[in-house]
């Protein structure tokens, strides 16, 4: 391809990563093809379905609808990075008692979300975590045992609220 | 299939792995996000495909010029028609009618006209953005009303070729557009009537549905010359490596599928869809090509039939079922797919487990100019029942009976006959109904704009019943379960394993579900209609049953024992009571070193017929639910309160997989029944292709109460007296909820109930009781 390519820097859980794509590459084809971190799903590919959330910063976006460029100079968590934390050791375990898994497709955007919510350390009602959850779809398991999982783990991590 | 014989039965030992919430076997790599899916995999080699798909619904293509394509970055190959008349293109297992590009025509918006494969995705994208279509447009039959008039456009010509794999008995030519119908006849219509009877009749519609499975449709193909191999998210990968044999003119064995995880399919992957189209790119490309569906590509690759119904149900004064008129047009789109089958599951879920005096059931399945329509869980009976229950509601309602004693009198019972020459009753659908009615709370004093809803019907289940599965036991007695049916997150890895483990007597741990290869797997005909865990884990059962035989023989041998049905078989070991040998020492035994393995082989097949639909199912699968809902009156708006199913498994292997089963076919029964429809514009332009437009149901679309009965009687035909579940609540539910709000005056006969169709209802209503 003879477009222009830019080179910057991106820390990419905790490696430092060359970003050099032409830049109208979404966030989500450079983790997933250029760094091959497949953990990080793609779907719906307009920011409904949540299974591309990825870490920019801290802060949750949609890989769909991020241009790699924009996470330029920053700091990207995913999956793939979250996997070795105490939280993700206490959040599968629980995820699994709930058997709140089905396909998967959609399990790694719900753990960032959850991570997200534990992250801002806040207390949170049952019917807050269900509006923070509303942004991850999933089909295959009516969203009860994802709920009651998520409610468990925020719970003992930061409590919940009132 | 039959009852487990009781010499299996007498084998079994209990070793604590069914009937238990083991862990999913593949839940901690979904939720790592280690677990690979089609999209997630590279070949080495791998170019990446795009299809240009057509952008009008019916047109003769005059001009097709992909040279500026061909020439650009990275290009490596662009399918076209031409380059198909070495072969036979068209397939379709039930009916032969699909080309795998489009040669001289397009039938809907996004058929697929040609193919690109290059070294980027980009460039793929880019490549197919440069071809050029010319077409001379024909008139377009976009709806059903359309393609069935006198003077519609045909939207196929020629002979009907039946598909290898319709099991629809003789496929008569297509008549007009209908390219198939289903009848079925009891009694006669004309001597039941009476003019005391209640007479209930209406037109009812329902919408075309998208399944998203939240994968998309993906496959890796590759084309040697000798030998097709593919990677692909395909539900029955036998079938697949079937059609594509015979599309490209190979022996069976010669086409190898791998099946690695599926995000989802819900029979939006079920039979042949974007392999044949990758395999010709790839065998133009000679290299291998990947080829990953966007949403809006998935969307008109299948979705749910859309269907329009007249019904007209009689009954006596008193509330007795006399008889029931049903005429069904299914709109299957542009290509048969599934349409046919569905089809006839809709004939045979149109009466409702009743008896009648008689019944007269017309089902069509009609062409038009949309997407293909093919499979969609619970295909037919969730057509259906909403319909056929509703009138049994409004039937009950007039005879002033409560709508659960009217089910007392007129359901059917377990051995009655349910459809003629086929398998009886196999269930207790009054014991069910009756949980479900008291865990809603049936008969308690009823809110304001709050009704209660239930529904009974019955799904042909078990598809034909042909599985095969080897069990082999290593030197070490780690267990591998080699058998095809497919993970989409129902749960079957860890099911089988619970049953291997429970005949075997070993720790879950020790056993292992590979992914289906059809090189290694055994054959199994498909994973859909609830069939895996009854037929595919009978097959795995009686493997494991064979690798345990094996094992006694050798111990027979060590203890000097010539009857081996008197050394008992506990925690993986065998003991005639007083020395025990573990499963290791044995095998060393037998070969005289560490190392050989047992390998034990199941086989299910028809037994006394050929396991044909006619004679089927392999079991009913019980459709049974009940919903409690508010109705905003001012709005429209209706929020389900709470849901309760019935799982009626005979056994459940895994109560917890057959409870997260139930709830998921629950939202998605909310979702088809409130506000999930594709809309199609009269020129067939598919008008919400995405998810910002097709709304699918969120956490915030959960009922407050979600209850899944399992019901547990040990009369199913699978292992320890299992049947399949998981489809049913979809059926159930939606059925539900329409006598639900039946039940506080609002009788609804289109879906899905968005909130201006049911406050236009409201309206209507309360014109008609101020005339009175």
């Amino acid at each position: 391809m003879s477009e222009p390519v830019e080179k910057f820097l991106c820390v990419v859980n905790g490696k430092q990563q060359i970003m050099e794509v032409p830049d109208n590459t979404l966030l989500l084809d450079w983790i997933r093809t250029d760094l091959g971190l497949t953990g990080t799903k793609q779907s719906c590919e307009v920011q409904v379905c949540g299974v591309c959330t990825v870490l920019v910063d801290g802060v949750p976006v949609s890989g769909c609808t991020t241009l790699a460029y924009e996470a330029r100079n920053s700091n990207v968590m995913t999956i793939e990075g979250i996997r070795g934390t105490a939280f993700y050791q206490r959040a599968e375990e629980i995820f699994m008692r709930h058997s709140a898994v089905q396909c998967g497709f959609c399990s790694p955007g719900f753990i960032l979300t959850v991570f997200t919510l534990v992250n801002a350390g806040r207390k949170l009602t049952e019917h807050e975590i269900k509006q923070a959850l509303h942004g991850n779809l999933c089909r295959c398991t009516g969203y009860k045992s994802i709920f009651e999982a998520a409610i468990e783990v925020i719970n003992s991590e930061v409590g919940l609220g009132k | 299939m039959s009852a487990p014989t009781i010499d299996e039965r007498d084998l079994r030992v209990e070793s604590g792995a069914v009937g238990v919430n083991h862990d999913r076997i593949d839940g901690p790599s979904k939720i790592s996000g280690k677990a690979q899916y089609v999209g997630d995999l590279n070949v080495p080699g791998m170019l990446y495909g795009k299809v240009f798909r057509s952008q009008i619904a019916h047109g003769r293509i005059t001009r097709l010029d992909v040279s500026i394509a061909e020439a650009m970055d990275g290009v490596v190959a662009v399918l076209v028609g031409s380059d198909l008349t070495d072969i036979d293109p068209f397939y379709g297992h039930a009916i032969r009618d699909r080309p795998i590009v489009a040669l001289d025509r397009v039938r809907f918006v996004g058929e697929p006209i040609a193919a690109v494969a290059a070294k980027t995705m980009a460039q793929a994208e880019a490549a197919a953005k440069s071809i050029i279509v010319e077409f001379e447009v024909l008139p377009v039959a976009a709806d059903l009303d359309t393609a069935l008039a006198a003077d519609a456009p045909i939207i196929h010509d020629g002979k009907t070729a039946a598909g290898f794999a319709h099991g629809l008995g003789n496929l008569p030519d297509r008549d007009g557009n209908i390219c198939y119908s289903y009848s079925l006849n009891t009694g006669d219509l004309g001597s039941v009537t009476s003019a005391d009877n209640i007479v209930v009749d209406h037109e009812y519609i329902f919408p075309a549905v998208y399944q998203y499975s939240m994968e998309t449709h993906a496959v890796i193909a590759e084309h040697t010359g000798t030998e097709i191999r593919l990677w692909a998210n395909c539900q029955h990968p036998f079938l697949v490596q079937s059609e594509i044999a015979t599309l490209f003119n190979l022996p069976i064995s010669s086409v190898r599928i791998n099946v690695p995880y599926l995000g989802g399919g819900f029979g939006s992957k079920s039979y042949t869809k974007m392999e044949p189209i990758a395999a010709a790119l790839a065998r133009k490309a000679m290299r291998p090509v990947r080829i990953v569906n966007e949403v809006s590509e998935s969307m008109v690759t299948t979705r749910r039939h859309n269907m329009k119904c007249r019904m007209v149900t009689t009954a006596k004064s008193d509330g007795e079922l006399v008889s029931r008129d049903v005429q069904i047009w299914l709109d299957t789109g542009a290509y048969a797919d599934n349409g046919p089958r569905v089809t006839a599951t809709a004939g045979d879920a149109a009466t409702g487990p009743y008896r009648w005096q008689a019944t007269q059931v017309r089902a069509h399945c009609v062409y038009t100019n949309t997407a293909p329509s093919g499979s969609y869980r619970a295909f037919g009976a969730t057509h259906l029942q909403w319909v056929g229950e509703s009138q049994v509601d409004e039937i009950a309602r007039r005879a002033g009976l409560d709508p659960l004693e009217m089910r007392r009198r007129n359901l059917l019972r377990r051995g009655e006959v349910v459809r003629v020459n086929g398998k009886p009753l196999d269930a207790d659908l009054i014991g069910d109904i009756e949980k479900v009615a008291a865990s809603l709370g049936w008969g308690e004093e009823r809110k304001q704009n709050r009704g209660k809803g239930i529904s009974v019907g019955l799904l042909a289940a078990g598809a034909h019943p042909v599985s095969m599965a080897s069990v082999r036991m290593d030197a070490t007695a780690g267990v591998s379960v080699l058998v095809g049916s497919t993970e989409m997150g129902q749960g079957t890895r860890t099911v089988m394993a619970q049953i291997a483990a429970q005949v075997l007597t070993v720790p879950m741990s020790t056993v292992s579900v590979p992914e289906a290869d059809t090189r290694f797997t055994p054959y199994d005909r498909s994973t859909g209609a609830s069939r895996s865990t009854t037929v595919a884990g009978k097959a795995v059962e009686r493997a494991a049953l064979a690798v345990l035989a094996l094992l006694l023989e050798t111990a027979g041998q060590i203890f000097g024992v010539a009857d081996v049905s008197n050394l008992d078989v506990v925690d993986g070991s065998i003991t005639d009571g007083k020395l025990s040998k573990t499963f290791s020492q044995i095998i060393k035994k037998r070969f005289g070193f560490v190392g050989g393995e047992l390998i034990g082989h199941g086989e299910v097949k028809p037994e006394g017929g050929s396991g044909s639909y006619e004679e089927g199912p392999v079991f009913w699968e019980v459709c049974i639910a009940g919903a409690e809902v508010e109705v905003d009156k001012n709005t429209g708006v209706i929020k389900i309160i709470r849901t309760s199913s019935v799982a009626d498994v005979g056994q459940a292997i895994n109560p917890a997989q057959v409870e997260r089963q139930d709830e998921g076919a629950t939202l998605q029964g909310i979702g088809n029944a409130l506000f999930e429809e594709i809309l199609y514009s009269s020129e067939g332009d598919l008008l919400n292709d995405s998810l910002l437009d097709y709304r699918i149901p969120t956490i915030l679309d959960m009922p407050e109460t979600m209850n899944c009965i399992i019901v547990e009687n040990g009369d199913g035909p699978g292992p320890f007296g299992s049947k399949g579940c998981g489809e049913g609540a979809l059926a159930a539910i939606p059925a539900a909820i329409v006598n639900a709000l039946g039940d506080i005056g609002i009788e609804m006969y289109e879906l899905p109930l968005t909130p201006e169709r049911v406050w236009k209802r409201i309206q209507e209503i309360q014109e008609i009781q101020k005339s009175k």
